[in-house]
């Protein structure tokens, strides 16, 4: 039933919809490397829709499901509950969404998730605005960010998704970046091993919504971690290990000065 | 079989039991939680060999059930109300993924403002989102259409979810004798689920539900529609199995002492009972009245409200919902689309809402004024049939004079 138009090494194409210097399109690449043929996947309308295709194609060469922007995490559980139901313990099940589809209109369903410890793998690729509705903020936009909705500089700071998740107590929850795949494929592999729910929180610069260059995207990660803008960090049973420590903080406009979503 | 003294919302449980569900996510909502609650006794004491999935939302748990539903097992869930308005937006992933869970409806007014008693507001709310909707009258009804939906709803000509709809305390609450069939024989009518044309397989990946563009949506649409159409053919057929099977009638619609009636009230539910009985009455006082009892509601049974109406000169419509800002409710719409080349005077009333019962007192004043109108003796009817006379003086903020 299948009509394969390219042959890739991976679960990926190599040519995807995405845009050029997407930071998201390297982590699903990563991620699907480490997650391998014996996983079902979940994502919601959003950037990351690019892959579940358009019509009859699609870019992922796993089963996939693309639920509403809310219940990635409860459709995750769904999936779940049946496997188990059909005692099959081995297929690793994920949910796979953005910042907005995560922290703002999605954190009910995964709240509850979280709460009843099903065994599902959640990762939120962070991009920090609505990119693919026209870069509009949502509760993961920084401080002072420009967005389409905040034109004068976000006036709040970030809701702090991984306090969510420790406030949850689940048995594995981390952040990465994309700058560093050995970290992040180090933890996409424990939260897929893990027994309970695990959730990834995936930093992943956008060219288009944070205007820079897209050659740029790898070292704006890297940029970000170096200033402390974001930290790499793991909770795993109820401890906090910082992944990585710079001797000295690079100074912040390192970061800022980079991207034009942070000029005056 | 077995006799057993069942509320509505535990014979709802019986189906679902009986249809062997693997997983279930419930939301507790009044008057549906003890659906919510008995089915996770059952899983607890190990009589039903299901997940539950103890979700935070009736939005997540239809979420849970349909994902459930495509990674190849039977999914239950149920709900009413507010938070059949909540599953809203997932009630058209159901249908449109092809998913084909039956739900039951435990039907219950919208806010504002707030009630937590009857009226069929909110699952008239969904009837055009692409499930099937069944109406029950009684205790009995909820099992079988429920045991007969799993029938219709996995068919590979339909593969169109179903919502069992129940009026809230009326039935939900109100113990009755049902007759429950053996495992065996409901095993025998049901079968074992499998997942057709939609399924999250690993060993047959395929993506559900990308963006489609304009080039295939009506299309994808037009298959929805088509399952609507041949979904009729399939629920005579499966009620007549039924029949042989439990030896109990079901019908699409059916017409109660219709046939020499002078006036005919058309109504879906609970009150069909009490409709009945007054018929009955009516007709020991020499006057001809009928019903015709709406048991499917998606899809609408126009042909046989026709071949029952279209000689009726005089028949009246109650919605039990408001149908505000339209012409009449939505029964009475589709009634008069279905009756379009009859000549027919169809008459409109609402009543029943937010649990105001619909008593004998209300159906023999609609009978009257009906037969009233077919001798000529009135010309306007009570459309709104149970308002109070002060209704528009009632919660009015007293103005300074």
């Amino acid at each position: 039933m299948h009509d394969i138009k390219h042959v890739s090494k991976g679960l990926m194409p190599h040519g995807m919809s995405a845009c050029a210097g997407c930071g998201l399109e390297l982590l699903i690449r990563k991620v699907m490397d480490v997650l391998g043929e014996d996983t079902i996947i979940i994502i919601p309308p959003g950037c990351a829709a690019s892959f579940s295709g358009y019509g009859k194609e699609t870019s992922i060469k796993i089963p996939g499901y693309q639920g509403n922007l809310e219940n990635t995490a409860a459709s995750a559980v769904g999936v779940r509950a049946a496997l188990n139901a059909k005692g099959n313990t081995h297929t690793t099940v994920v949910g796979f969404a953005g910042d907005g589809g995560t922290v703002d209109i999605g954190i009910q369903a995964l709240s509850g998730a979280m709460e009843r410890r099903d065994k599902i793998l959640y990762i939120c690729y962070d991009n920090e605005a609505y990119m693919n509705t026209g870069i509009q903020a949502s509760s993961s936009t920084p401080y002072m960010a420009s967005t389409t909705t905040t034109p004068a500089g976000k006036p709040t700071g970030r809701k702090d998704l991984m306090q969510i998740a420790i406030a949850h107590d689940i048995p594995y929850a981390a952040t990465a970046s994309i700058y560093n795949l050995t970290d992040l494929k180090k933890k996409v592999q424990k939260a897929k091993d893990t027994d309970g729910p695990s959730l990834l929180h995936v930093h992943t610069p956008c060219p288009t919504g944070w205007r820079y260059a897209p050659a740029k995207t790898v070292e704006i990660a890297r940029a970000a971690v170096q200033t402390g803008c974001w930290v790499l960090y793991e909770y795993e049973n109820g401890e906090v290990t910082i992944n990585y420590k710079p001797k000295e903080l690079a100074p912040l406009e390192d970061y800022i000065k980079l991207q034009g979503r942070l000029r005056g | 079989m077995a006799y057993k003294m069942l509320d509505g919302n535990g014979a709802a449980v019986e189906a679902i039991k009986m249809a062997k569900v693997q997983v279930v996510s419930a939301y507790p909502i009044t008057p549906q939680s003890t659906i919510a609650e008995k089915l996770s006794e059952l899983v607890a004491s190990g009589e039903l060999k299901a997940e539950y999935v103890r979700v935070e939302s009736e939005h997540t748990a239809l979420s849970v059930a349909t994902a459930a539903q495509l990674a190849g097992v039977r999914a239950a869930t149920a709900t009413a109300s507010q938070g059949l308005a909540l599953m809203h937006e997932v009630v058209g992933m159901t249908s449109g993924c092809r998913v084909p869970i039956v739900m039951p409806v435990v039907n219950r007014g919208l806010a504002a403002p707030w009630t937590l008693w009857a009226d069929h507001g909110d699952s008239m709310a969904e009837r055009d989102m692409g499930w099937m909707q069944f109406f029950c009258q009684n205790v009995q009804e909820v099992y079988d259409l429920t045991v007969m939906a799993y029938r219709v709803a996995e068919d590979e000509n339909v593969l169109t979810p179903a919502m069992v709809c129940l009026d809230g305390f009326f039935l939900s609450h109100s113990m009755q004798k049902i007759d429950i069939p053996e495992q065996k024989l409901v095993d025998e009518f049901i079968g074992p689920y499998v997942a057709k044309n939609s399924y999250l397989d690993t060993e047959d990946p395929m993506f559900i539900c990308n963006l489609t563009g304009s080039d295939e949506f009506t299309e994808m649409r037009y298959q929805q529609k088509t399952a609507f159409d041949n979904s009729i053919e399939v629920i005579e057929k499966v009620q007549k199995e039924f029949e042989e099977k439990f030896g109990r009638k079901l019908d699409i619609v059916e017409g109660y002492k219709t046939e020499d009636a002078d006036v005919v009230l058309v109504a879906l539910g609970s009150m069909c009972g009490t409709a009945k009985y007054v018929v009955n009455k009516l007709r020991e006082q020499g006057k001809k009245v009928g019903l015709a009892k709406v048991t499917v509601f998606r899809p609408f049974p126009f042909k046989q409200l026709e071949d029952i109406l279209s000689e009726k000169k005089v028949i009246g419509v109650f919605d039990r919902s408001a149908g505000l800002g339209g012409q009449g409710g939505p029964l009475w719409s589709e009634t008069c689309a279905a009756l379009k080349k009859c000549d027919s005077d169809i008459r409109h009333f609402v009543g029943g809402l937010g649990g105001r019962d619909v008593t004998i007192v209300t159906i023999e004043k609609i009978f009257n004024e009906l037969l009233e109108i077919k001798e000529g003796k009135r010309e306007t009817h009570t459309e709104w049939i149970d308002v109070k006379e002060n209704a528009m003086d009632i919660r009015q903020v007293e103005k300074n004079a």
